[in-house]
């Protein structure tokens, strides 16, 4: 993308003011979409974005500047913006020697959905169309879309790093509505990973929107949720969103440093069960947040967070491991070259147990079952969270019975990790998500086996 | 054409976007949305500057239309390469779409855009040494504003200057130019404990428009008066929602009003104009030509100019708003509400809604409750509001409210209802409109019968 001549010079200058750490990001990224509603492929989109963060550090202080400009004048001028923001007291000229390395994944796209024609891509949509279309007249609303992105990162750093990198991502998504008597009801199956069009090989389309179909024909009969406090068993790859937001988040190094998580100064203690085991890994192949380096060009690693209930390390990016003279976790992500990177989990999952899920149902006299939760929100500080049922259906007497209404989950992080009274032998992943922080979204994955917790806070209508 | 643009840089996007529209070829449609911006962000952390960014960014969103096929490209650049190219995609893409006959740009509709300039240099020559002053003040003023405040998560100052054009093949042309500046704060509380964030912001069209004090008060205030808070027993409540969270309702049910949600059946309200579908306290409009509003605008995302749309009156619903594509289906025009960035179609939106004042304030409203919750802060608003079936229910931080004063603080508990009951249930609405910084202005409103799930 950018010479390593050209990268040396703009490292150089941005250091001159007497930065003591700079960066060029440089990203190249296509995005293909395609959006079939209300019966009609409604049109393919292609997008294209190009262009390169710089940023100066200076003590705790990071000037940062953007262009879509990479020819080396506009990669100049935006070291010299970023320098100028962070002007250090030194000067003079730096050398800057870039060591070039490789990223790898550990795996290789098997077909670039760049190289599919685009008509290949449109008849998926039909398909799933129909598919959903025909599992019964209730479902009044079919919406499908396709995406696919490339997008090629190189990073290159005053400590003389030097990496570029290829990610392509793929995703499908069936979204319908079903009609009844009372009222309307929604249903989602989304998949995503990060390989090419050989997704398609994994997934049946036609499945997918029957899953998607059957989820909103199912709510048509459902009753208002309950509320107040009960024991909610959720469902394998249906609730890793938990883990993301109720300790996910109070793990990452920068928020912990601000005094922003309930989880700081706890490294060493029993937060949760024994027996829980929390996972960030960036590793995992073709997961929907797998990284071959982060977007500072750290490889990824797979990072044990809390080990049989005990806090063994939060995750870190270059700034924070760089303060507390460690290395960075691989977890600087950032949603593109006009953002700073921060501390961002990749795939996070909580290990299986030894419990087989039917009899974690079956002792469960009175509860709620949540097959699959919808997105949530924490506030890191307290350990508070919410998120949405978009699946659940009453526990009776050991059984799942009756299909509910959608209604938020609210709970403690903390809370939440010693709550957990059993861990299913069934472990799975789930869909991919967006996880939003500070306004910048990336994509990350989450599964879980399914798992009870004595008490949660169930926010229904029904008294 | 009927306009001039404000400035030299518009009249060059706009003459850019025309150049595009202009290759258009026989039978076929051309619109070209171009953006340019300029901004910078502070972040102020621990009494330094913890980043300074400066960026000029830039982009076009080209769509072609042929056949009644509708096909799009952008390119986060304005490099003549990259236009060319994202020009030859959109049209590559146009026949894949299926055809439908209401697919099409906008055409003129001789609607005269209502003058506004809210574009004030001093937001882009400002130095950066005083953005940088008032994000340290700003952090400072939190920091010193309460004994039990142990940190401020950050503190922001943030600007934007930008300038957008459209212009079609159909005689579309439009460009306007906006700039503002906004500051904001998360201060982090302990006691013993216990920890509690909060937030305060403000915003202006020029930097003396700031008002730090009020934000620093915002979020000191915020974040000190929940101490203690714990769950309180499941029950029916009546809740008071100060102006930026009754906001939050008015911009849900806007949402249900598109006409594109109408026409796919996924709006509640999609048969019921001319019925009450609200308290009778109840007015709401769409009217990006009120000033007072931050989101206030001359043109549309397709170039139409932007209009007062009103949406319920007296609790009687009116009608849906409109783009051009849902217009024609539906039968009606354009109501000017396309909105959208370079790297979308234009959909259709709330831009500027406005809740009508009622009567009273926050404290006369509060003095009518015998038993309720006061609101501060919402969660979950993204996974537990459903808007085809109207289903509501967030997390809640907040007040309790006891014989019309405000008591003891709660959390760990949930509200629900349905948008469709919320709004039959309104009992009151104040007087105090606040313009927010998303562009909504809004009173304080009081909602009765909502589900509380607590302990």
């Amino acid at each position: 993308m950018i010479e390593q001549l050209v990268l040396e010079e703009v490292l150089g200058v941005a250091m001159r003011t007497g930065g003591e750490f700079a960066e060029v990001f440089a990203e190249d990224r296509r995005n293909a979409s395609a959006v079939l509603d209300d019966g009609r492929v409604e049109e393919l989109t292609s997008g294209r974005d190009r262009g390169a963060g710089i940023r100066v550090v200076v003590g705790d202080t990071t000037g940062f500047a953007h262009t879509a400009d990479l020819t080396e004048a506009g990669l100049i001028a935006a070291a010299e913006a970023a320098a100028a923001a962070a002007r250090g007291g030194g000067g003079g000229t730096n050398i800057v020697a870039l060591d070039r390395r490789s990223a790898s994944r550990g795996y290789d796209i098997e077909t670039y959905p760049g190289d599919v024609p685009k008509a290949r891509k449109v008849e998926l949509l039909g398909r799933a169309n129909d598919a959903a279309r025909a599992v019964g007249g209730a479902i009044s609303q079919v919406s499908v879309s396709y995406g696919d992105n490339r997008r090629h990162i190189l990073v290159a750093n005053s400590d003389g790093l030097f990496v570029e990198d290829d990610t392509v991502r793929t995703f499908f998504a069936v979204s319908c509505v079903a009609t009844g008597d009372a009222g309307m009801q929604t249903g989602r199956e989304s998949v995503g990973h990060t390989i090419g069009f050989e997704m398609f090989d994994l997934y049946d389309v036609d499945q997918l929107a029957r899953n998607a179909a059957d989820r909103a024909l199912t709510k048509l009969a459902a009753r208002p949720a309950p509320s107040g406090q009960m024991p909610v068993v959720i469902g394998s790859g249906g609730g890793g969103v938990l883990f993301h937001e109720a300790c996910g988040h109070g793990l990452e190094a920068d928020l912990v440093a601000k005094g922003a998580s309930v989880f700081r100064g706890r490294v060493g203690q029993q937060v949760a069960s024994k027996g829980v085991t929390v996972v960030d890994d960036g590793t995992m192949e073709r997961e929907w947040g797998n990284i071959a380096v982060d977007d500072e060009g750290n490889p990824a690693q797979r990072n044990v967070l809390i080990e049989d209930g005990v806090l063994t390390d939060y995750m870190w990016d270059h700034l924070r491991a760089r303060k507390e003279g460690r290395r960075s976790s691989g977890n600087g992500r950032r949603q593109s070259y006009q953002n700073l990177p921060m501390v961002r989990m990749t795939n996070t999952y909580l290990l299986a147990g030894e419990e087989d899920p039917e009899s974690i149902i079956a002792s469960t006299p009175k509860g709620v079952y949540v097959k699959h939760l919808g997105g949530g929100q924490v506030n890191t500080a307290t350990g508070d969270f919410v998120f949405g049922m978009t699946e659940a259906y009453l526990l009776e007497d050991g059984k799942i019975t009756e299909p509910l209404r959608e209604g938020n989950l609210i709970g403690n992080g903390p809370e939440v990790l010693q709550r957990i009274d059993a861990l299913g032998n069934d472990f799975a992943m789930g869909p991919p998500g967006t996880c939003g922080k500070d306004g910048q979204g990336v994509p990350v994955g989450d599964g879980v086996p399914t798992l009870r917790v004595s008490s949660l806070t169930i926010g229904g209508t029904a008294a | 054409m009927s306009f001039e643009p404000p400035d030299q840089e518009s009249a060059d996007l706009l003459a850019l976007a025309q150049s595009v529209a202009a290759k258009a070829n026989a039978g076929e449609q051309v619109e070209a949305f171009v953006e340019r911006s300029s901004y910078t962000t502070v972040r102020a952390h621990g009494g330094e500057v913890e980043s300074f960014t400066s960026a000029v960014s830039a982009g076009i969103g080209i769509r072609v239309v042929s056949d009644h096929r509708q096909g799009f490209a952008w390119a986060g650049t304005l490099e003549a390469d990259a236009i060319a190219d994202a020009l030859a995609e959109a049209r590559d893409n146009a026949p894949f779409a299926e055809p439908d006959e209401w697919v099409g740009l906008a055409e003129p509709d001789g609607i005269v855009p209502v003058p506004f300039d809210a574009f004030d240099p001093s937001v882009a020559s400002m130095p950066a040494s005083q953005k940088i002053d008032l994000a340290l003040e700003l952090e400072r003023m939190v920091r010193d504003g309460d004994s039990r405040i142990t940190g401020v998560r950050v503190a922001t100052f943030s600007d934007s200057s930008s300038r957008f054009a459209v212009a079609t093949s159909t005689g579309i042309a439009g460009a306007g130019r906006g700039a503002w500046c906004s500051m904001s704060a998360l201060a982090l509380a302990e006691d013993g404990d216990e920890t509690y964030t909060g937030g305060g912001s403000t915003v202006g069209f020029r930097p003396e428009d700031l008002d730090l004090a009020e934000a620093a008060d915002d979020a000191v205030l915020r974040a000190t008066r929940l101490f203690g808070a714990k769950p309180v027993p499941s029950q029916r409540v009546t809740i008071i929602l100060e102006p930026r969270m009754a906001a939050t309702i008015a911009s849900l049910l806007g949402s249900t009003l598109t006409g594109e949600r109408v026409l796919k059946g996924r709006s509640p309200f999609g048969d019921r104009i001319g019925e009450a579908i609200a308290s009778p306290m109840l007015t709401l409009v769409d009217d990006p030509t009120d000033h007072r509003s931050y989101a206030a605008d001359m043109f549309d995302g397709e170039g139409l100019a932007c209009r007062r749309n009103q949406l319920v009156v007296d609790g009687v619903l009116q009608g849906f708003l409109y783009d051009s594509a849902s217009g024609r289906r539906a039968g009606r025009p354009s109501t000017g509400s396309a909105v959208r960035g370079v790297s979308s179609t234009p959909a259709v939106g709330c831009q500027a809604l406005a809740v009508a004042p009622g009567a009273g304030s926050f404290d006369s409203l509060l003095a009518d409750i015998d038993t309720g919750v006061y609101l501060q802060t919402m969660t979950g608003l993204h996974s537990g509001v459903n808007l085809v079936s109207g289903d509501i229910s967030v997390g809640i931080e907040g007040l309790m409210v006891r014989n019309g004063q405000l008591a003891e603080p709660v959390r760990e508990v949930t509200i629900a209802s349905t948008l469709q009951r919320m709004l039959l249930d309104i009992v009151a609405i104040g007087a105090d409109v606040e313009w927010l910084p998303g562009g909504t202005g809004c009173p304080t409103m009081v909602i009765a019968d909502l589900s509380l799930g607590g302990s």
